[in-house]
């Protein structure tokens, strides 16, 4: 007779994968604490079948196409910021950096070493939202830098999100510029005409302004400048201390 | 007679957005399950089907025509979900330090004590407890565990959608499959 089964025997013998299932079944008959042993890991996987899914009915597929809209919009945009939160996007820059700005200039009431971590909390929030800000701003200029060349294209929505981005970023070059930054100011600065180009664009562009839209991207080394200071962003966010806890003296 | 997934996506492939409508129509449940077993939300989970068709549009020209279809859709799909849970992850780090690195394993932060066997069985908090200890197992655990357990995929394929070694797929079913078994034996055993 075989070892007593291991829980990898076990849970692929369960699913049915695996070379020796005869011989795991062979075993499981001859032995009653493997056999007890394998009923446990059962009773849990059946209960693990137990968490619910919420079902969505044969019409979810067409509900699903109507929300697509692929005919307007064949380029899509990314899930994580859809158009209804584009202005909330705005708001919330504005925001982030008014209090950067306030906490910034305005430490009353703080010791040296308080008002220092409050400053590096600040910053590193500051240095998210950048980040994200030079992601999003990445994905459009990629998404138009990857056009299938000789075609024309709808760009609405990368017109749409480019408009969005020229707000931040006016915001964030400004703010840089307020802190000595003075690296992700010029980047933000370099960015900030080829947002607006975007932004005023038509929603659909012939093959020609395609390409000279590549060629603007590609001959400013925009894209470049954004991914090198987007990836030192992140490095310093990463490094910078973060939020005290809620607990926390 | 219903056209097999290879002709109908030579069809949108042409330019035929027709055709692509029948495959959103005919995988579009199929992927809010997955969906929602990777990320346990309902906006997150419509959020990732819509991405997922978005993305396979925009990629069909790439597309294999010799591969299945629904895997390649899946793969996309798990894709999208790893990268709302990393979002997630990373704006809840910006408020929450626990999360940070040194944080407890999430294994820890399940709620306890657990309200009795019983109670569970009946009102079907034992659903929301797994939905609890599949958020706690990594992207990869997670990953692999849904589309074994839940899906009915084979490892091989499950190795091939998430684009690593079968053996590597197995490991995380094992580990997930240990984990679950911890946090909810006492459950079991007891009700």
């Amino acid at each position: 007779m075989m070892n007593h089964l291991t829980e990898e025997q076990y849970v692929l013998y369960y699913y049915g994968e695996g070379d020796d299932s005869p011989a795991v079944r062979a075993h499981l008959d001859a032995c009653e604490a493997c056999r007890a042993e394998y009923a446990n890991l059962q009773r849990v996987l059946n209960v693990v079948d137990s968490a619910p899914v919420p079902e969505r009915d044969a019409r979810y597929g067409a509900q699903v196409w109507n929300r697509l809209k692929l005919r307007d919009k064949p380029r899509g945009w990314p899930w994580f910021f859809p158009g209804r939160h584009w202005a909330a996007a705005a708001l919330v820059a504005t925001l982030i950096v008014a209090a950067f700005l306030a906490g910034r200039y305005y430490p009353k009431g703080q010791t040296g070493a308080q008002s220092a971590k409050a400053g590096q909390v600040r910053e590193r929030i500051l240095l998210v939202a950048v980040g994200d800000h030079l992601e999003r701003s990445q994905t459009v200029l990629l998404e138009l830098v990857n056009a299938q060349p000789g075609q024309s294209l709808d760009v609405a929505s990368e017109r749409e999100r480019a408009g969005d981005l020229v707000a931040e970023n006016r915001l964030y070059r400004q703010t840089a510029l307020h802190t000595g930054d003075t690296g992700v100011a010029s980047v933000l600065g370099d960015l900030e005409p080829v947002l607006l180009e975007i932004a005023h664009e038509p929603d659909r562009i012939t093959p020609e302004e395609v390409e000279s839209l590549r060629r603007r991207i590609e001959g400013d080394g925009i894209l470049f400048k954004v991914r090198v200071v987007g990836s030192t962003v992140r490095r310093r966010e990463a490094t910078a201390p973060p939020p005290p806890s809620r607990n926390s003296l | 007679m219903e056209l097999s997934d290879s002709v109908v996506v030579a069809q949108a492939r042409a330019g035929d957005s027709g055709a692509f409508r029948v495959l959103v129509e005919r995988h579009s449940r199929n992927l809010f399950r997955l969906a929602f077993r990777m990320t346990g939300h309902q906006q997150d989970a419509e959020d990732v089907v819509q991405e997922t068709f978005l993305r396979a549009y925009k990629q069909l020209s790439k597309f294999d025509e010799r591969a299945s279809f629904g895997t390649w859709l899946y793969r996309i799909a798990a894709n999208c979900s790893l990268d709302l849970i990393r979002a997630r992850k990373r704006r809840a780090a910006q408020t929450e330090p626990a999360a940070q690195e040194g944080a407890p394993d999430p294994m820890q932060s399940l709620p306890d004590p657990s309200p009795a066997p019983d109670r569970l069985a009946l009102s079907g908090e034992i659903g929301e407890k797994v939905n609890a200890v599949l958020g706690g197992l990594s992207e990869m655990e997670r990953t692999a565990f849904v589309m074994r357990h839940y899906e009915g995929m084979c490892i091989d394929d499950i190795g091939r959608t998430l684009g690593v070694q079968p053996n590597s797929a197995k490991h995380s079913i094992f580990r997930a499959v240990q984990k679950l078994r911890r946090a909810l034996e006492p459950l079991v055993s007891a009700a």
